[in-house]
């Protein structure tokens, strides 16, 4: 398949060539990637006709890595090199992490986030993810045989901005271009509400390996309006397996055992609960490195006990998230179950007494995120534009400032539809104060100390002025992938000063170049190459989508002269793209993006006309 | 042509008032959304990009404070001139206020108690009683005119809804 080809220079892309788009379901102990094939979204399998990578990358002494299976089968082997569940601490520090002591990994605190060291150096949980990503890429590419255009990359709902950020950062590093940060459980209603065309309000209830969610959405005809959504991004299927760890461990009298013991053990109870859910009883042996025999039989009935608190867990979330759609059980039509997790039979009960009905298992809980990642990646890709839904989604967390007395003031509730901006106005309190810092957070408590602290940062060169004199407005904006910017400036005065804040954990360009360079030192792989094809591609989208748009709309909304030069723009990157000189591309790339700027406005213009057309027209004066 | 600071009763082709056809809201919301919305642009350019975002955004922002009865009100009285928020009104009538010091009571009792019986009927009077305020409201605005005392209103049903938020926090909290 001839991806992104031209025939002429500019002007002749087929305006409905097929873009490469795949969704990729990034999780805490599998991944998968799904792509839209001949209109039926698909799983990836790899070359052994496995469709679930485990999220396990070992890092060797000569810096290589191996992730997936052959990681996660020998784990035990290497336990300090073989980071699993890197999930569970992208966008963390160490004190959120409240296992870490009993983990095998040498944590590094670093500023913001967390970092593990390994034989093959230091390494960031992105860096971790962002190996895990260029694999499943790299099946992508070879499946389909060229190019990814881009990439839906699934996130857990209740994600902060810390999460997101970094889930963004990874994907950009393993050279993905990312679409849309999507939340999982909205991926699962999509490839569930397609599939069943289904109306109505429904519960999406996702136990994922280390994360939970719930999100209620309204299905209304191609609408897909998320609610209200809830979790807890810290509890998932991994914990059953450590609470079966633990009562082994508690049974045959240990109170500790080596890392290469646990990482088996983990791998036993794993398998235990698996087995339990179609079998009464399962019987679990284990040899350990003392040559100490450990075998136990584990029925539903003990594995029930052991869970009963974690389950319960769950099910505060989920009556939050009701009341903050202010609805009520009966309300909802239908409750969806996603993750591994939830074909424990005792969660699948829990969850029907809960919602009162019967939860509806008739998707492969541990694909249907993936798949419907693939779905909206095909549309956000523009593969399809008839027949096209809508998506509404939310942000999980309030998020605030801080105020006098260490309290935080919420600017954006939770539960906002994005993407959303509000604005707040603050003063000085001192006369002549020339500076004011600004502290951003995310989270329902009242106190700063009980939220997560996302960026500082200090506005300067405030006119001096009276105490209170000063008007200061500090806008958050959350954009579609959920991450938050924060401009502030000073109105009282007309004289504006301006900041934009990127949150302390995210990557610069710098540093994510930094990091490709010594991934891909390894690879032996020419990073310039690597740079100049990412250029590359992203010249050629805005060519097609330029074409696109002259195609579209150039006659109706540009003057021939206008025309002629977005033209001339579009011919000359095409044929800088032509060559090999990086610069050149950029610089031809950023000519043709402001040489549309007012097309783009005119066509977005023209599209809030086409919305309204037929709702009084003439009351609103067009 | 359509522009950003046009009101958001226009934005939707709505008549300005209280009294909305809510139906016709949601449809040109999504309408709008359809159009405009951040997904329909990602594979676009960033100058379209940006923009989509600055549209949605705008529209998000529109359509919730017309969905909302409260936030409605209090837009309506900003297009009149009048922040009925605002600080520095004049006091609210005792007997309002007495009668929030009574429910306040009465939710300290329930939660001391963990009586959710309680809460509930607490929740239901407080949701009529705020219910009653919004008639009044929209009386006040669509057919008397009178923006003063609808703004008198609404800072009384500020003070219930804050309660209703304060007993949703204390359903949470007896978790």
């Amino acid at each position: 398949m001839a991806l992104l080809q031209i025939a002429e220079p500019g002007l002749s892309t087929a305006p409905h060539q097929h873009r490469l788009a795949v969704g990729i379901d990034l999780g805490t102990t599998n991944s998968l990637v799904a792509t839209v094939r001949n209109g039926i979204s698909v799983v990836l399998n790899d070359e052994h006709g496995r469709p679930l990578l485990p999220s396990v990358v070992r890092y060797h002494p000569d810096g290589s890595t191996t992730v997936g299976c052959e990681a996660q089968s020998r784990a035990s082997e290497d336990p300090h090199n073989t980071i699993i569940s890197a999930k569970r601490f992208m966008g963390r520090g160490i004190k959120d992490i409240p296992d870490a002591a009993t983990l095998p990994y040498h944590f590094v605190d670093a500023p913001g986030m967390v970092q593990i060291k390994t034989v093959a150096g230091v390494k960031s949980p992105v860096e971790v993810s962002a190996e895990v990503l260029k694999v499943l890429k790299d099946r992508a590419e070879i499946a389909l045989g060229g190019e990814l255009t881009g990439a839906v990359i699934t996130v857990p709902a209740y994600f902060d901005d810390a999460q997101r950020q970094a889930t963004k950062d990874a994907a950009r590093l393993a050279g993905l271009s990312v679409l849309r940060l999507l939340n999982e459980p909205t991926a699962a209603a999509i490839a569930y509400g397609l599939d069943n065309a289904s109306e109505g309000i429904y519960a999406v209830y996702d136990l994922g390996g280390g994360t939970f969610d719930v999100s209620i959405l309204k299905l209304t005809k191609g609408v897909f309006e998320v609610l209200s959504t809830n979790g807890d991004s810290a509890l998932g299927g991994d914990d059953f397996d450590r609470r079966i760890y633990c009562w082994m461990l508690d049974e045959s009298a240990l109170h500790t055992v080596g890392d290469h013991d646990k990482a088996m053990l983990m791998a036993k109870a794993r398998e235990a609960k698996e087995h339990l859910t179609d079998h009464p009883e399962v019987q679990i042996t284990a040899v350990l490195a003392t040559g100490q025999l450990i075998d136990f039989k584990l029925t539903e009935a003990k594995f029930n006990e052991l869970a009963v608190s974690l389950v319960n867990k769950t099910l505060a979330p989920c009556r939050k998230a009701l009341r903050d759609a202010g609805l009520q059980t009966g309300d909802i039509k239908g409750v969806v179950m996603v993750g591994g997790s939830t074909r424990v039979p005792r969660i699948q009960a829990a969850v029907g007494e809960f919602f009162g009905q019967t939860p509806l298992t008739n998707l492969d809980p541990d694909k249907v995120v993936a798949l419907g990642a693939a779905i909206q990646a095909n549309v956000l890709a523009g593969n399809k534009r008839e027949d096209d839904w809508l998506l509404l989604d939310v942000v999980p967390l309030s998020l605030g400032l801080e105020t006098m007395g260490g309290l935080v003031e919420k600017v954006i509730p939770r539960n906002s539809t994005i993407p959303v901006a509000r604005g707040q106005d603050f003063t000085t309190y001192k006369d002549g104060q020339t500076a004011m810092s600004i502290h951003v957070l995310q989270g329902e408590r009242e106190l700063v100390s009980d939220c997560r602290s996302l960026a500082r940062f200090a506005l300067r060169g405030i006119p001096p002025m009276v105490a209170g004199a000063a008007r200061i407005r500090v806008t958050f904006q959350v954009d579609a992938d959920g991450l938050l910017s924060v401009t502030a400036r000073e109105t009282g005065t007309g004289i504006e000063s301006h900041i934009e804040v990127k949150p302390s954990y995210g990557l610069s360009d710098d540093e994510v170049a930094r990091m490709l360079q010594e991934s891909y030192a390894h690879a032996r792989e020419d990073v310039d190459a690597r740079q100049l094809a990412e250029i590359k591609v992203d010249a050629q989208r805005l060519i097609d989508a330029s074409v696109a748009a002259l195609a579209e709309d150039g006659a109706a909304l540009l003057q021939a002269d206008e025309r002629a030069a977005v033209e001339a723009l579009i011919t000359n990157l095409d044929s800088q793209l032509q060559g090999h000189d990086p610069a050149a591309i950029k610089r031809a790339t950023e000519a043709l993006n402001r040489g549309t700027a007012e097309f783009a406005a005119r066509r977005m213009d023209a599209s809030v006309k086409r919305a309204l057309a037929g709702h009084k027209i003439d009351e609103i004066g067009m | 042509m359509p522009d950003f600071n046009q009101d958001h009763f226009a934005l939707f082709g709505l008549d300005p008032g209280y009294a909305i056809d809510v139906e016709a809201l949601d449809l040109a919301y999504r309408e709008l959304q359809g159009e405009i919305h951040p997904d329909r642009f990602a594979h676009a350019g960033e100058a379209d990009k940006r923009l989509a975002v600055q549209w949605s955004t705008r529209a998000n922002e529109a359509y919730q404070t017309l969905k909302n009865p409260f936030a409605r009100a209090s837009y309506l009285l900003t297009l009149q001139g009048i922040d009925a928020l605002a600080p520095g009104h004049a006091a609210l009538p005792l007997t309002f206020l007495e009668r929030q010091m009574e429910w306040r009571e009465t939710l300290a009792e329930a939660v001391a108690s963990a009586d959710t019986d309680a809460l509930d009927r607490l929740e239901n009077d407080t949701r009529a009683e705020a219910g009653g305020l919004l008639r009044e409201v929209a009386e006040l605005l669509d057919t008397k005119r009178d923006y003063p005392a609808a703004a008198e209103v609404l800072r009384q049903y500020r003070f219930l809804e804050k309660f209703l938020a304060d007993i949703g926090d204390a359903y949470e909290d007896m978790e």
